[in-house]
């Protein structure tokens, strides 16, 4: 199988990108590891919500939080391997089909956590096809900043549920510092979606 | 007296469960029926119940409460993810439809059947076990209570004596 080698946007840009375009009212997911960063560093805000452990959690959440939340955009920025350890989880919201999620994958083709070994998609492995074949109404991968542009509306603002895999430099860059207490980012997020009830 | 299937039901819709995630199990089939025909609950059926896990927590971090309803060989597939609940505070209600315990005939279900309880408490999920009808109701309302009010992870485990086992012939 080919490896892909024209591998050529930058995961940080590329996320503030998506950030900036991003309504004030849509609820983002982060998933463990660099993702964490690209959106903090872009933009933080009560309405984000990072997995700090968990791997492969983030689609599922995302999935429930879209379903509870149908009126909200909700976008989840997952790592590709993040992404491949709960696979299922595709199928699973090809049955739901919620119009308001957006999956964003920053796919580095690297275990990046870990000394950035070489992941599943670096050998081709596509994940936007394993979506399509999942029932996501739209699913693509972006190289290029042209093609990144264009995804940034389906993003924020198409129907779904869409997944967009955004191929990104197997680069390390610095930590974005965030807490670790799971309870206070569970309690910031709900409080600043469902009000003061959001804390019980 | 009423089917403790028909009482379960019952005590999730007035606990306001909104999001039902399963994957199915025989001893299940009754109460995924009528959580099916209840037009306030919504059915998500999962590929791996690893899933769950991450679907409880965004359905809570919405708004929303759910119930998951798998059999035990499925746990296994939950026991990772549930660092997840646990770090993190969510409420997490499952109810586990039994194999591998009282009266098993099938030995393949055997190891992950014993191990649902030990594996389930070592990552901090409170189990109570059901064994007969006229105590499930009284299980499910307290472990609702126990997951949405106080934030706890319960488990319900319906065992075979209750929803009983499976035959085989070999």
């Amino acid at each position: 199988m080919a490896k892909s080698t024209d591998v050529m946007l930058e995961r940080r840009p590329s996320a503030a990108l998506i950030m900036k375009a991003i309504d004030d009212k849509a609820l983002v997911i982060a998933s463990l590891g660099t993702p964490n960063g690209d959106v903090a560093g872009a933009k933080d805000r009560p309405l984000n919500y990072y997995l700090r452990g968990a791997m492969g959690c983030g689609s599922s959440l995302a999935l429930g939080l879209a379903l509870a939340q149908p009126e909200r955009r909700v976008i989840a920025f997952l790592g590709d391997a993040e992404l491949l350890m709960n696979a299922g989880s595709l199928a699973t919201i090809g049955v739901m089909r919620p119009k308001n999620l957006s999956i964003v994958v920053m796919d580095n083709e690297r275990f990046g956590e870990t000394g950035l070994q070489m992941s599943h998609t670096s050998f081709g492995i596509d994940i936007a096809m394993m979506a399509k074949g999942a029932g996501f109404l739209v699913a693509a991968t972006v190289r290029t900043t042209t093609e990144l542009e264009r995804a940034v509306t389906a993003i924020t603002t198409g129907t779904g549920p869409s997944i967009h895999v955004i191929k990104v430099k197997a680069e390390k860059p610095g930590r974005v510092k965030l807490p670790y207490d799971a309870v206070w980012g569970k309690n910031r997020f709900r409080e600043a979606l469902l009000g003061p009830d959001g804390i019980v | 007296m009423k089917d403790w299937r028909d009482e379960i039901h019952e005590v999730l819709s007035e606990a306001g469960i909104r999001q039902v995630a399963y994957l199915p199990d025989a001893g299940h089939s009754k109460l995924l029926e009528l959580c099916e025909k209840d037009n306030r609950m919504r059915m998500i059926p999962m590929a791996n119940e690893f899933e769950a896990i991450g679907i409880a927590a965004g359905a809570w971090l919405g708004g929303e409460k759910s119930v998951v309803l798998i059999q035990s060989s499925g746990v296994g597939n939950c026991i990772n993810a549930l660092s997840l609940s646990a770090v993190a505070q969510y409420p997490l209600l499952m109810i586990v439809a039994m194999r591998g315990e009282f009266g098993e005939g099938q030995r393949w279900q055997i190891p992950m059947g014993q191990a649902v309880r030990p594996t389930l408490e070592a990552m901090g999920v409170i189990c109570y076990e059901a064994r007969h009808a006229d105590e499930v109701r009284s299980i499910v309302d307290n472990a609702a209570t126990f997951a949405f009010q106080a934030h706890n992870r319960v488990a319900i485990l319906l065992s075979q004596q209750l929803i009983g086992a499976k035959k085989f012939t070999n």
